[in-house]
């Protein structure tokens, strides 16, 4: 059964008076990987950015349009409502550096003022560190700094603080863009694996990670949407000549 | 959102704040001095007697003293400021020295100014009084060239820091393009490094000069508190705020006391003047210097 | 011929350099021995635990002026600490004219003579009370710490990378929180040592002391009324005719230096390891 988490309707937005996106209309599936793929500059982060209202909080930012999470606009819900059912994982890993590991899984928490017991608080760090594939790892250091962990760890670990808030939707903004190979395969190898709980929305430039990954690619050009589907499709049989000649390596 | 509203307010209400304090800071001083203005007018300025018994105020002897030690010890402090910072952002640049010279250097300038003045009430001014015997003039000990050393060794740390700073910034590639060329360490220095350093090393003399005519406790401590006009170097004076240091708690009159304040009022501005300067000389030598 | 010219130009020059920046350390060793040699001895118990005595009785400590620096640093810092991490955080936060204008004034502040200070605090305080006051002293030291610690907090701010608030922004945290639980955590080092920074100058002033705390050779803990202070004693002391009183004065500047000593080391090592790795 597949059925439609996020609808994004009419949606323009850029900074200054300078608009990046062009109308984009696009449908997130649930529990499914969406991959969205397209040149460096073609607005694929502001697009993922606008989905949890983080675009906004850069200075000069400016947008129109619908953004629909289980038929609600989310651009008249609290923007710290939408951001705890929609969580994002960053290009570069963020770990909270004044926090240690077990803060950090937690923090979504802390910094949000919600009270949970100290059990509670155990068990869903214990959970989402191993939703993260990272349990093994830090089970023995839970309490030294989040920040001396290698960038691998780091991403997983910020993966961990994000799925501990339980959001019903994961942005990923190219997480695996500033990780060596082994990490970067490890990630994919989380992605495809979280799908069962969660909805993914994956931004990246690299063909093979959309390809290996995601059930749906989104193809962004110069700010427009040129083409969506199933990603086997859109990789085997493309419509537009601009996905094939960026799918074959013409351009990006 | 609420909470967040409140905190964007309590931020505005704390710049504000801050603003009004530094208005009401030049308010009240204005305010402080209303009288000896109202009394004096612009005579103030220029009248070289200042004697309290007779409620006659003048500025003018503290002028003089005032730039005749910020100018002599900027003259005696820039070359051994210089010299400390090419030492420290040419010559040796990493180890051991370095470490050494700017923690020392660092310490200079944490010294309180009380115990550079009571270092040179029991130090220097016997020495200047030796000298002073030696030179066949009236041998006080205490007066302004005493009092433009002890200044000269307090600015020098802030001189050589800022201007080391500036050099460090000179871009490596035109240091070595210098060298490349088979000029000498002097001739990258003359003709590189301090062309390029110019506006920052500037502004250091600037920081040096500020704190040099605001200077206080070390000047009162050995410049002689003397009312009159300096005849030489060598005489016991009073700089600006020396003479509010030394007389604002015994004046009873209100004359008096307003006219100690329009001092402090006058180097209120004097102090806001030199900073403005600052900016906007650093600004236009660095549209120069990007040309 | 020419070339060896330059050569010993270029050996002259540097030899003037070494030789004019070791001129420079002289004045400090100087102080620090005559310090030590002078202060070392007038250091005993007494020093700390005894009122001074009048002149020519032997004996006699600071205890008064020990007691009054540190009540005058923490009026000081009640004052200036909250009000200056707020002024610094609104700086690094909002960017408009009104900020500009702002950083202006922090520095025309910091560059204000501390004897101006002094007048200012007379005015607002001692004028209205009719008394000289330990609270006046402690809002002049405040007024002279708060544009060290506006700025330390604003540029500790500055370094904080924005993915840390993009970070915690997508989790849902509210501005306030993300400022206050996450920026400012962050850039803790930071504004602790300008804090000390800030302490390390006004614990040594004595011009904006000299008509606002006054001095006071009993022990005193009431804000109205007039305390003492190390370096009003180095001040009062050593201009007294008295040699029992320079000793005293010299044990004072002793105890001064070593304070901001100790200080400098703190902000050296302890902040430093505080510091935050991104």
């Amino acid at each position: 059964m597949e059925s439609t988490i996020l609808k994004i309707r009419n949606l323009n937005a850029g900074y200054q008076n300078k608009w990046i996106l062009k109308d984009i209309n696009l449908n997130i599936e649930k529990n499914k990987v969406t991959a969205i793929m397209g040149p460096s500059g073609c607005g694929k982060s502001t697009l993922i950015r606008c989905i949890n209202r983080m675009h906004e909080i850069t200075p000069g930012a400016i947008f129109k349009g619908e953004i629909y999470l289980d038929d609600k606009n989310i651009f008249e819900m609290p923007p710290s409502d939408v951001r705890k059912r929609i969580g994002m994982v960053f290009q570069r890993p963020n770990p909270f550096p004044t926090m240690s590991i077990y803060e950090n899984v937690i923090a979504g928490y802390i910094l949000n003022g919600i009270k949970i017991k100290k059990a509670k608080m155990d068990q869903i760090v214990e959970e989402s560190l191993k939703k993260a594939f990272l349990w093994e790892e830090v089970k023995d250091t839970l309490f030294r700094k989040g920040t001396f962990l290698s960038g691998g760890q780091q991403q997983r670990l910020c993966i961990a603080r994000s799925l501990a808030m339980n959001p019903e939707i994961l942005l990923l903004d190219e997480p695996t863009s500033a990780l060596d190979p082994k990490a970067q395969a490890m990630i994919e190898e989380l992605i495809v694996r979280l799908k069962e709980n969660v909805t993914l929305v994956l931004v990246t430039h690299n063909r093979s990670q959309a390809a290996r990954a995601s059930d749906y690619t989104a193809f962004l050009y110069l700010g427009e949407l040129i083409e969506f589907g199933k990603t086997e499709k859109i990789f085997t049989t493309p419509k537009n000549k601009k996905t094939e000649e960026y799918l074959t390596g013409k351009f990006g | 959102m609420r909470k967040d509203r409140f905190f964007k307010m309590v931020l505005w209400v704390s710049g504000i704040l801050f603003t009004l304090i530094i208005l009401s800071i030049l308010i009240y001083l204005f305010k402080g001095s209303y009288l000896s203005i109202k009394t004096f007018g612009l005579k103030f300025l220029v009248n070289k007697i200042w004697d309290p018994v007779n409620e006659q105020f003048g500025l003018l002897p503290f002028v003089v003293g005032t730039l005749l030690t910020s100018i002599i010890s900027l003259l005696l402090a820039l070359p051994f400021s210089l010299s400390l910072a090419i030492l420290l952002g040419v010559f040796y640049k990493k180890g051991f020295l370095n470490k050494f010279l700017s923690y020392a250097t660092e310490l200079l300038a944490g010294i309180p100014s009380v115990i550079y003045g009571f270092w040179g009430l029991f130090f220097l001014v016997p020495i200047m009084r030796k000298i002073e015997i030696k030179l066949g003039i009236l041998p006080y000990g205490v007066g302004i060239l005493t009092a433009s050393l002890i200044l000269s060794i307090m600015i020098i740390p802030y001189i050589s820091l800022i201007s080391k700073e500036v050099i460090n910034m000179v871009p490596q590639d035109l240091i070595e393009a210098g060298y490349s060329l088979g000029a000498t360490n002097w001739e990258v220095i003359k003709k590189v490094i301090i062309p390029y350093s110019r506006s920052g090393i500037f502004a250091g003399v600037l920081l040096g000069f500020g704190r040099a005519f605001g200077e206080t406790m070390a000047v009162t401590m050995v410049i002689g508190n003397s009312n009159f006009l300096p005849k030489n170097i060598f005489s016991p004076s009073n700089t600006m705020a020396s003479v509010i240091a030394n007389e604002f708690t015994e004046a009873v009159k209100d004359i008096h006391l307003s006219s100690l304040i329009q001092i402090g009022l006058w180097l209120f501005l004097l102090s806001i003047f030199i900073n403005f300067i600052g900016e906007i000389v650093i600004n236009k030598m660095k549209v120069k210097g990007e040309k | 011929m020419k070339m060896n010219k330059r050569l010993f130009k270029d050996f002259l020059f540097k030899k003037i350099v070494i030789l004019f920046s070791i001129i420079t350390l002289i004045p400090l060793f100087l102080i620090l021995f005559i310090i030590v040699k002078n202060g070392v001895s007038a250091i005993n118990i007494d020093f700390f635990t005894k009122l001074p005595k009048p002149p020519g009785e032997k004996g006699g400590g600071i205890l008064n002026a020990i007691v009054g620096s540190i009540f005058l640093v923490i009026i000081a810092s009640i004052l200036a600490i909250p009000f200056g991490v707020t002024v610094g955080i609104f700086l690094s936060e909002v960017k408009n004219k009104f900020t500009e204008t702002l950083k202006v004034l922090v520095d025309v502040l910091q560059g204000v003579p501390s004897i101006v200070i002094g007048i200012v605090a007379y005015i607002w305080i001692v004028k209205p009370l009719k008394s000289f006051s330990a609270l006046s002293g402690g809002v002049a030291l405040g007024l002279m710490m708060l544009p060290i610690i506006i700025k330390s907090t604003q540029e500790a701010l500055y370094l904080i990378p924005f993915s840390l608030r993009e970070a915690s922004f997508a989790l849902g945290t509210n501005y306030t929180k993300t400022i206050l639980k996450v920026i400012l955590p962050a850039g803790l080092s930071g504004i602790a040592s300008g804090i000390l920074l800030g302490i390390m100058r006004i614990i040594g002033e004595t011009a904006p002391l000299l008509f606002t705390a006054f001095g006071n050779s009993f022990l005193n803990l009431n804000p109205a009324k007039p305390v003492d202070a190390l370096p009003l004693v180095i001040f009062n002391y050593a201009m007294s005719p008295y040699p029992e009183w320079h000793k005293i004065a010299w044990g004072a500047a002793f105890i001064l230096i070593l304070l901001i000593f100790i200080l400098n080391i703190i902000v050296r090592k302890v902040i430093k390891r505080w510091k935050v790795q991104f």
